[in-house]
């Protein structure tokens, strides 16, 4: 029986849900059947002679996608740009909101994870902000910054902030009381503790509030692109939506977690980078 | 022509709030000293002067009559010209333009139909026609046009006619003077219906129907209003009106959140290509030749750059004219139908521009006037749009109707692109208009407003 490893049969698993699941998929769009014959100009109009709107199967979607893949860099205009360009301008949009997030959020939970007097302070602030839809603060965003660009960075940046935020601050503040007490005892500077001893403590919660933060940054970058236009994967989807061409929009939605998943994955081997064992 | 409806803004004895018509005590007693003959330049200066004073004041109008009584309108005048351009303000277009100050513009446009003369302008060389690099840039709805319009992130922008009132008013916006000097399209919309409600023409059947408008200050919302209004349907409470960004129309008929919607096409096309609905009735069967969109800009981008302005306005209006003659259509459907502009079927648009379409009930319909493009600005239509926004309490208190809709539909602009451009142009900036039989008489706006059985408020 245990002629395979888990690993190994896991992946089988994974490959025979894959192919029954896009086999079902398949067969369950029925063709449409296409009137060939002679029309008349009222069923040509009403687009008789051509294909519908409808959920495409999965095998229009892998040519859809071999066309997009195999051109990812076209730029026809400024409302028509390749996938590549597209998710380009997204992920340019969510590094630069959520490096400015954690440039925030990382020293400010530290202040809070090591004083409780910041803690009780800041901690009403937190509790009312966390909880806001980040896109609730486009309007006000884009009325104020005026830019369309900078607020979706905005929004980016408010709702990256908040689990590392938090996170910093709990991991600081579990820091075992004997290490830092060791570190007094060896007489060192408040900073001193702060980057030798209590960093490398609590650096995997850390990372772990960095990875949710990168997840939910990438959530919410698809729906506001959708509310501002112009570029970007979410951009793209809305554009399509328009269309009613779901071939596109079914092909983007696999390109935003193939994306979202390398994200999270590099925030993954980052995790075990830091890792420790007391 | 008397110029009641624009008193001089410096003087401490005018109430900037009255139009012309105006019966009330405080005008009876003024009109007398203040009715003069003005050409229409003279007429134009002051719409503009008065714009700029009523601004200054915060569009508090007791607050600039003391002001003006205290210090002289003179002073106030010399004040007020060393810190705004009065006289750049004033001639909104040169009478000799120089080259663009700025060749590189940006455009917004949402991707309708309406839009066609703004979008064509790219690919067909209007633009560079008239030694402008403009970039059309498609925007997801009307708040986000608005918005990006008012941030400067757009130069000019693709608008509904309603739109510039309201913003110059601060109504859903903040106040801020905007001009149209020139309308896109007129006709083109339609009163789509799921077709389940194939039954159901007769509108006194529509209580409880959820119907899609594209934006709050559209010829849509009050054209919908009017409509079911004549039908006995109180807008406001027998049907629900719901804001959706004409792109998204056709999804949310098909998902049945719409019972139907008065929208842009070529989305009404598109319900009945895809067939989900049908073509209810054209809006030009409310009103034969109503305007729908319009190019749009802030006032500063006129003063502060004239010449680009001024060759905007040409690229425009050209384009508009290229478009108002069928036999370009065919050739017009095919240049904006790629992604990069409408990304709709090159059919669905031909049929909305050719005016041979499926009607969604088996009917090939040939209606060559389904949609026209007229670039005149017609104040007259203004004065109109005001009225239904104080029908429809958008708008409340006193209403200078006249005196708004000459400040921003900038008619006198229009007129001498089009005749710079060897067009005929409209003698008067205003006409009467036949609304679904009744008869709109623009030097009676109030009145016109209180003769409507359904308004909100009653």
């Amino acid at each position: 029986m245990d002629l395979l490893s888990e690993n190994k049969r896991a992946a089988i698993w994974s490959i025979a849900l894959l192919v029954v699941g896009l086999l079902v998929w398949e067969f369950s769009i029925t063709a449409q059947t296409l009137n060939t014959g002679e029309l008349t100009e009222y069923e040509l109009l009403t687009g008789a002679g051509t294909a519908k709107a409808g959920v495409p199967p999965p095998s229009e979607v892998l040519v859809k996608a071999w066309q997009e893949l195999s051109n990812p860099f076209y730029d026809a205009g400024p409302n028509d740009k390749g996938i590549g360009i597209q998710i380009g301008y997204s992920i340019y949009r969510v590094l630069t909101g959520y490096f400015l997030a954690a440039i925030i959020a990382i020293p400010l939970g530290f202040l809070i994870g090591m004083s409780s007097l910041a803690y009780k302070a800041l901690n009403p602030f937190i509790q009312v902000l966390r909880p806001i839809s980040p896109l609730a603060w486009m309007p006000l965003a884009l009325f104020i910054i005026q830019d369309s660009e900078a607020s979706a960075i905005f929004v980016i940046f408010i709702c990256s902030i908040w689990p590392m935020l938090l996170n910093t601050a709990f991991g600081v503040a579990g820091v075992r009381e004997d290490w830092v007490n060791v570190a007094r005892t060896h007489e060192l500077g408040a900073f001193k503790t702060a980057f030798t001893v209590v960093l490398p403590a609590a650096a995997p919660t850390i990372v772990t509030g960095m990875r949710i933060s990168i997840g939910i940054a990438w959530l919410v970058i698809v729906a506001a692109e959708m509310l501002v236009g112009g570029t970007g994967i979410g951009y793209y989807v809305w554009n399509e939506w328009n269309n009613l061409d779901l071939t596109s929009v079914i092909f983007s939605i696999l390109m935003i977690g193939v994306v979202g998943m390398l994200l999270d994955a590099a925030f993954g081997l980052l995790q075990r980078r830091v890792a420790y064992t007391e | 022509m008397t110029v009641k409806s624009l008193g001089n803004p410096f003087s401490k004895d005018t109430d900037l709030r009255h139009g012309q018509g105006c019966s009330c005590n405080t005008c009876q007693a003024t009109t007398a000293s203040n009715t003069v003959q003005m050409s229409s330049d003279d007429m134009l200066e002051q719409a503009v002067e008065s714009a700029i004073v009523r601004s200054v004041f915060g569009h508090s109008d007791i607050g600039r009559r003391s002001f003006m009584g205290m210090v002289g309108g003179t002073t106030a005048a010399a004040a007020l010209a060393s810190v705004f351009p009065l006289a750049a303000a004033k001639a909104a277009i040169l009478d000799n333009l120089g080259t663009p100050e700025k060749p590189d513009l940006n455009i917004g446009f949402v991707p309708i139909t309406c839009a066609t003369p703004i979008i064509m302008a790219e690919p067909l060389g209007f633009y560079s026609r008239y030694g402008l690099n403009a970039k059309v840039i498609k925007t997801a709805g009307w708040a986000v046009a608005r918005d990006k319009s008012l941030s400067g992130e757009y130069d000019a922008s693709h608008m509904l006619t309603p739109m510039p009132l309201a913003m110059t008013l601060g109504a859903g916006s903040i106040a801020e003077p905007y001009i149209m000097p020139a309308v896109e399209n007129i006709n083109g919309q339609a009163i789509v219906l799921a077709n389940e409600h194939l039954d159901k023409r007769d509108p006194k059947q529509w209580k409880g129907f959820t119907f899609g408008v594209p934006f709050e200050y559209s010829m849509h919302n009050f054209l919908l209003r009017y409509y079911v209004a004549e039908f006995g349907l109180d807008p406001d409470v027998d049907i629900q009106i719901r804001v959706v960004p004409p792109p998204e129309m056709v999804a949310n008929l098909r998902a049945g959140n719409l019972d139907g919607y008065l929208s842009p096409d070529p989305f009404n096309q598109r319900a009945v290509y895809e067939g989900i609905g049908f073509i209810h009735i054209l809006t030009k069967e409310i009103w034969e030749g109503h305007p729908c969109c319009a190019f749009a800009a802030p006032l500063s981008f006129a003063t502060e750059l004239p010449n680009t302005y001024g060759a905007l306005l040409k690229s425009i209006i050209d384009a508009t004219q290229y478009a108002s003659n069928p036999d370009n259509r065919s050739e017009i459907s095919a240049a904006i139908a790629p992604t990069n502009y409408l990304n709709q079927p090159v059919t669905v648009i031909e049929q909305v521009l050719t005016g041979t379409y499926a009607d969604g009930l088996g009917e090939v319909q040939r209606v060559p006037d389904r949609i026209d493009f007229d670039p005149f600005p017609w104040q007259s239509m203004g004065v109109w749009i005001l009225t239904q926004m104080k029908r429809w309490g958008y708008i409340e208190g006193d209403v200078d109707y006249k005196g708004v809709a000459e400040q921003v539909y900038l008619a006198s602009d229009a007129r001498k692109v089009m005749t710079d451009l060897g067009y005929d142009a409209p003698a008067e900036n205003y006409k009467s208009h036949m609304i679904m039989g009744k008869s709109f008489d623009y030097n009676e706006p109030e009145a016109y407003v209180d003769s409507f059985a359904i308004k909100a408020g009653d």
